[in-house]
C-alpha cells in the first residue's frame, strides 16, 4: 500500500513538472545574400560516385528558403549541462548515400548513440575528428553493405566533423549537447526546443558558416517565441 | 694519398643511386598528391590496407582517395627496398668509410620515415604528417647527395679544366657558400611552413595573390576571419581558417620573396666571381630559374584554388630547390676545400688546382 502511494505521489509530481515545462519556438531568418553554392565537381569526377548523378549536386552551406528562412541552424540552451538523457534516447542515424552524408547537420546528446550506415555500393571510411578532449578521434572502414558503425560521445562539442577520406568532399557536422534542450531549424527555418523547465536561459543559434547569435529568454508556463536573424557580412 | 686517388668509378652503383633519388622524387610527388587530395586517412589501417596484405590489396578497391594513399605506400615500399640495397652496396663496395655511414643513415631514415607515415595513420595524428613531409624532403636531399658522391665527377682525382678557378675567385667562393647556406636554410624553413600549411587541411587561408584579401597585409581580427569563413565555399578541405593560418601564409609569401632575392644574388655573384662558363655559375642560374618557377607555381596554387596537381607540383618544386641548393653548396665546398694547398695568397693570378695530390692530399 505504501509503495502504491509513493508511485502515485511521484507520478503526480512528474505530471506537475511536465505541465509546467514549456517549449521554446522560433524561426531563423537570413539577412543578406549568401555566396553561391558550388557543385561537387570531385564527386562527378569519381567514376563510382559520379555515375549516381546526372548533374552535379551542390553544397548547401546556406540552406535558405524563398523568404530567407534558414535551415540547418543548431539552436540550444547555453550552459545547460548535466541534464543529458542521451543513454535512454533512440539512436540518431547518419547515412552515406550517393557519396554524401545525409543529413550533413545533426545533433545528439552526450551518451546518445549515433548510427552510421553505408547505403552506397562503394567503400567509405568514417573518420571522426573531434576538437574537444574526451571525445575520441577514430577512423573506421565501412564496406558497402557492411555493418553499421555506432558512436557515442561523452563531452559536449559544436560541429564535430565526420568525414570520408576516400571521398574527401563528404562531411557531416554533429553537435553534442549535455542536455535534451536543442533543435535544428527545418526547411522553413523553424525550430522547437521542447519541455524546457521554467527559468531564465540564453538561447544560442549556431550556424557552421555564420557563427553564433544569442538571446536571453525567460520560460514560465507557456511557450516562448525567440526568433533569430543571422547576417551574411 | 687522397682517398679519391684510390677510388674507381662504379657505374652500376652510381646509376642505382641516381635511380633511388629519382624514385624518391616520385615518392615525394605521390605523397604530395595524397595530401593535396586530402586522402591521407583513406586507408585506415597500416601496414595492411583494408585488412589485406599491402601488396595483395585488389586494384578494384583502389577507388577515390585510396588510390593515392595506397600507391604512395607501394612506391614507398619500393624506395625502402632500393635504399636498403643501396646502403648494402655502399657498405660492401665503396672504399670510403664515411660513405658506409651515409648509406646506413639513408637506410635508417627511410625506415623511420616509413614508420612515421604508418603512425600518422594508426595514431590519427596530423602533426606527425608535418614531420613526415619534412623528413621526406631531407631524405630526397640525402639520396641526391649519395648520387653525387658516387658520381665520376666527385671521384675524379683532379677537376676538369673548366672547373679550375682563380684563387681570388676561390676565396670569393667561400663567401658565396655562406650565402648559399643561408638561402638553403631559408628554403628548408619555407618547406616547414609549407608542410604545416598543408597539414592544416583547411584549403587556402588566403584566396588571392599578389594581394591578400584585397590588401597588402590582411586583417586577422576574429570578426574578419569569421567573415572570410562565411564566404569560403570549399567542397573539400572544409576546416575553417584561422588568423594563425593567414599569418602563416603571409610568412610563406615573404620568405618566398627573400629566397628569390637571395638566389638571384647567388647567381649574380657566381657569374661575377667564377665567370659565366663555370659549372657552379650554371648551377646557380638553374637554381634561380627553379626558384622563379617555384614562385610562379605558388601563385598558380592560389589562382587555381589549390588544384591538387598544381599544389603537388609546388611541393616538388620546393624539394628540387632544396636539393639544388644543397648540391651547389656541397660542390662548392668540394672545390674550395683545396684552397690551402694552392699557390700563395699573393699569387692572385695563379691557377687553382694543380696536381691531384697537391689539391687533395691534406
Amino acid at each position: 500500500m505504501k509503495k502504491f502511494s509513493l508511485i502515485l505521489i511521484i507520478t503526480a509530481l512528474a505530471s506537475v513538472l511536465a505541465a509546467s515545462a514549456a517549449d521554446i519556438i522560433g524561426t531563423i531568418t537570413l539577412n543578406g545574400t549568401p555566396p553561391p553554392e558550388v557543385p561537387y565537381t570531385p564527386l562527378m569526377n569519381d567514376s563510382t560516385c559520379g555515375a549516381m548523378y546526372k548533374t552535379a549536386p551542390t553544397t548547401h552551406f546556406y540552406a535558405v528558403g524563398p523568404n530567407h528562412e534558414l535551415a540547418d541552424v543548431v539552436v540550444s540552451l547555453k550552459d545547460v549541462t548535466g541534464k543529458s538523457t542521451g543513454a535512454s534516447q533512440p539512436p540518431v542515424t547518419l547515412d552515406q548515400k550517393g557519396c554524401l552524408y545525409m543529413p550533413q547537420i545533426l545533433a545528439i546528446q552526450t551518451g546518445q548513440k549515433i548510427v552510421v550506415k553505408n547505403s552506397d555500393s562503394c567503400i567509405h571510411n568514417v573518420h571522426v575528428v573531434p576538437a574537444v578532449a574526451g571525445n575520441p578521434e577514430s577512423n573506421q572502414v565501412q564496406m558497402s553493405g557492411g555493418p553499421d558503425l555506432d558512436y557515442t560521445f561523452s563531452k559536449p562539442e559544436m560541429f564535430m566533423k565526420f568525414k570520408c577520406d576516400v571521398h574527401p568532399w563528404m562531411f557531416a557536422w554533429v553537435s553534442v549537447f549535455d542536455s535534451p534542450y536543442f533543435a535544428i531549424s527545418d526547411k522553413e527555418g523553424k525550430f522547437v526546443i521542447k519541455n524546457v523547465p521554467p527559468g531564465k536561459y540564453t538561447v544560442e543559434a549556431d550556424h557552421r558558416k555564420l557563427g553564433t547569435s544569442t538571446k536571453d529568454v525567460e520560460v514560465k508556463d507557456s511557450d516562448v517565441t525567440v526568433n533569430f536573424t543571422l547576417d551574411v557580412k | 694519398m687522397a682517398e679519391n686517388a684510390l677510388l674507381k668509378f662504379n657505374r652500376p652503383l652510381y646509376w642505382f643511386a641516381v635511380l633511388t633519388a629519382l624514385f624518391t622524387f616520385l615518392l615525394l610527388g605521390a605523397g604530395g598528391l595524397v595530401t593535396s587530395h586530402e586522402a591521407g586517412m583513406s586507408v585506415p589501417d597500416w601496414p595492411n590496407s583494408y585488412g589485406y596484405n599491402m601488396f595483395l590489396f585488389p586494384p578494384s578497391k583502389w577507388i577515390g582517395g585510396i588510390f593515392y594513399e595506397h600507391t604512395h605506400r607501394l612506391i614507398a615500399s619500393g624506395v625502402g627496398l632500393m635504399t636498403t640495397i643501396l646502403a648494402a652496396w655502399l657498405w660492401l663496395k665503396d672504399s670510403r668509410k664515411w660513405m658506409h655511414w651515409v648509406g646506413v643513415a639513408a637506410f635508417l631514415l627511410v625506415v623511420a620515415q616509413g614508420i612515421l607515415g604508418g603512425l600518422r595513420v594508426v595514431l590519427i595524428d596530423a602533426q606527425l604528417g608535418i614531420f613526415h613531409a619534412i623528413i621526406g624532403q631531407l631524405f630526397f636531399v640525402l639520396t641526391s647527395a649519395i648520387a653525387l658522391f658516387t658520381s665520376r665527377w666527385w671521384l675524379a682525382q683532379e677537376f676538369p679544366r673548366q672547373d679550375r678557378i682563380h684563387r681570388q675567385a676561390a676565396v670569393g667562393l667561400v663567401a658565396l657558400r655562406r650565402l648559399a647556406l643561408v638561402t638553403m636554410v631559408l628554403i628548408f624553413c619555407q618547406l616547414i611552413i609549407g608542410a604545416t600549411m598543408r597539414q592544416q587541411h583547411a584549403g587556402l587561408a588566403i584566396p588571392d595573390f599578389p594581394l591578400a584579401y584585397g590588401k597588402i597585409w590582411p586583417d586577422t581580427s576574429a570578426a574578419d576571419v569569421q567573415t572570410y569563413n562565411e564566404h569560403r565555399m570549399n567542397v573539400v578541405a572544409e576546416n575553417p581558417i584561422t588568423g594563425f593560418q593567414i599569418i602563416l601564409q603571409m610568412l610563406h609569401r615573404m620568405a618566398a620573396l627573400a629566397i628569390c632575392v637571395l638566389t638571384a644574388i647567388c647567381a649574380w655573384q657566381a657569374w661575377g666571381r667564377l665567370g659565366k662558363k663555370d659549372a657552379l655559375t650554371k648551377l646557380a642560374l638553374f637554381w634561380l630559374g627553379l626558384i622563379l618557377v617555384q614562385a610562379l607555381l605558388g601563385a598558380a596554387t592560389i589562382w587555381s584554388n589549390k588544384a591538387a596537381d598544381v599544389a603537388t607540383a609546388h611541393v616538388l618544386g620546393g624539394a628540387v630547390s632544396l636539393v639544388t641548393g644543397t648540391l651547389w653548396y656541397v660542390i662548392a665546398g668540394r672545390r674550395s676545400a683545396t684552397l690551402p694547398e694552392i699557390a700563395p695568397v699573393t699569387a692572385i693570378s695563379g691557377v687553382y688546382g694543380g696536381t691531384s695530390a697537391a689539391a687533395t692530399n691534406k
